[in-house]
């Protein structure tokens, strides 16, 4: 826990305590890691020990996803078209942070662009889960969900276009939050589909995600779509319980599909909120089904216009003698990219061509607005939906890389939330064998306050969070 | 269902250079992305606004201020080649 974290450094020494985790980065088998900021974050180690400042995450070592901008340290989003680009500035999260003391530990190991759900595609290879070395710690936040998991960073902040935070948490048994749209600024975040991508915490316990989410939330002039309002405090109310709370369960996230130790695990979380006072009753989200087309039809849209800027222009490499324009560029973006974000950027190019612009992304734009209202409608009735985060457990490595489909059907039960902007949490609720399994919990637009205190008191009734894998 | 040539001219357009051996491989990935797609042909949408934002935010101003912004030498760093201050670009005609 972060609270206790912060007393442990106050009392003993950060200096000693980032050392040790910097040892244990060195020995580590995972390939979570991409970049160190060793130098840096020794150097405010000790400034912290001199002078310990009263940030809320005064001393706090923290991982950073490989796609969120920290100056001066490379910023890739693990792809070969970025090695080498060092950011002049920091991310909006990053400021956020640092104002409150945190030390930026490094980068962590991701999809290529985001663009996966298992840490594959990275160009640095495939990073491990924690709890067993041969399967995906899921994606594509696998690297901060597995530092975290793995013991080697305390807490770790990722980004979620459609599952990136909340599947690698609950393949990695720790608890991670994809805020509602708006709410965390996305400015320094290198965009792959920005209608849906959100940053979040990837943590240990809900408090501890609540914390980074006081220091990460709010308003942003730089980022268009940045929420005004008032800033909201997430730790006060944590404790609240959930007597009272009506709990939805939408059918279509259940049955077909699902693995049946996750279903089991699921609905024992859900007695055990029941246990603890709250009630629960079966919901429909009737458009679930077609979610998962008409989000990889947008993501693809949209990642073919944000990756059009990677030309070996501005930042990149270029290697050999210009020719023209297009035969230069489209040779960089070829040795560039790798073959999912090609395929990507190629079926989003397609899919907002001339003469199918309509039946594609139009028509996904639109059944956007049926998975909208779905979500709307069930919020007038209960206050929280409970599901599986994922369908199944953590698969091996190599097992679904070649069927691109299979790949993104593990992601039913994520996407739907990034089309409807609502905020959604996954919390460690089982295991099957040695493999955790994730209870996603998701609230209205702008209703962290209510997921984060359903998962906190599930969290404080169930031992799940507390397991750790043993792993070097 | 998608074609090699289409392959070719769609990855033309999206600036990515693409190899032979690389084509049959690409159009069959496609085909059966595609045809996961087309079951969004099944959902009735008929006057259903689409929607590009969940947030309804429109309009979004901000002070018309100066404030500090990169300097040409740093907005320059991370440039493969430059050219008297300025990023240098392939021939265009």
């Amino acid at each position: 826990m972060l609270s206790e974290l912060k007393a442990r450094l106050q009392a003993e020494s950060c200096e000693e305590y980032l050392c040790q985790l910097f040892e244990k980065i060195e020995k580590s088998s995972l390939n979570a890691f991409t970049t160190l900021a060793k130098e840096s974050a020794l150097r405010e180690a000790k400034q912290f020990d001199r002078n310990p400042g009263r940030g809320l995450l005064a001393g706090v070592p923290i991982a950073i996803k490989e796609c969120i901008s920290t100056k001066g340290i490379e910023t890739n989003c693990s792809s070969r078209i970025l090695r080498g680009y060092i950011p002049p500035y920091d991310a909006h999260v990053i400021e956020r942070l640092k104002a409150e003391g945190a030390i930026i530990m490094g980068k962590t190991n991701m999809d290529e662009f985001a663009m996966g759900t298992s840490t594959e595609t990275s160009c640095f290879g495939p990073t491990k889960n924690p709890w067993d070395q041969t399967r995906v710690p899921g994606g594509s936040s696998g690297g901060s969900a597995a530092v975290v998991a793995g013991g080697i960073a305390p807490c770790a902040l990722g980004s979620d276009t459609g599952g990136s935070v909340r599947c690698p948490a609950s393949f990695c048994g720790i608890v991670g939050l994809k805020p509602t749209y708006g709410l965390v600024s996305r400015y320094g975040l290198v965009a792959y589909a920005n209608s849906l991508e959100q940053i979040g915490p990837l943590t240990h316990t809900v408090e501890d995600t609540a914390l980074l989410m006081e220091v990460i939330s709010g308003h942003d002039e730089r980022d268009s779509t940045s929420a005004k309002g008032e800033r909201r405090s997430y730790l006060s109310g944590l404790q609240g319980g959930v007597a009272g709370l009506k709990i939805g369960i939408p059918k279509e996230y259940f049955g077909e599909g699902v693995d049946r130790d996750v279903e089991k695990a699921v609905w024992e979380a859900i007695s055990t909120l029941e246990s603890l006072g709250a009630s629960w009753k079966e919901v429909s989200l009737p458009h679930t089904r077609y979610a998962l087309a008409a989000y990889y039809v947008i993501a693809m849209s949209e990642a073919s216009s944000n990756l059009a800027r990677f030309d070996g222009l501005r930042y990149g490499s270029r290697q050999g003698e210009d020719k023209d324009w297009h035969t230069t560029f489209s040779a960089i973006r070829a040795q560039g990219f790798g073959p999912e974000v090609k395929r990507r950027i190629i079926l989003g190019t397609y899919a907002l061509s001339a003469g199918y612009y309509g039946r594609y992304y139009l028509k996904a734009l639109q059944v956007r607005t049926l998975i909208k209202e779905d979500f709307l409608h069930a919020f007038k009735d209960v206050d929280i939906l409970a599901s599986p985060t994922m369908p199944i457990p953590a698969f091996k490595i190599g097992e679904r890389i070649n069927d691109p489909l299979s790949l993104y059907m593990a992601d039913v039960f994520t996407v739907p939330i990034n089309l409807a902007g609502v905020p959604a949490i996954s919390v460690p609720c089982g295991f099957s064998g040695r493999l955790p399994i994730g209870l996603q919990l998701m609230g209205p637009h702008f209703g962290e306050a209510a997921v984060l205190r359903t998962a906190s008191a599930f969290e404080a009734a169930t031992p799940f969070h507390e397991a750790k894998p043993e792993v070097i | 269902m998608i074609t090699r040539e289409d392959v070719e001219h769609i990855s033309w357009l999206a600036s990515i250079k693409i190899e032979d051996e690389e084509k049959d491989g690409l159009v069959e990935h496609f085909n059966t992305i595609l045809e996961y797609f087309h079951q969004l042909d099944e959902v009735d949408t008929e006057g259903v606004k689409p929607t590009y934002r969940v947030v309804d935010l429109a309009n979004i101003f901000r002070e018309d201020a100066a404030y500090d912004s990169l300097s040409q030498e740093q907005a320059l760093d991370n440039a493969p080649r430059t050219e008297n201050g300025y990023f240098k670009s392939p021939r265009i005609v």
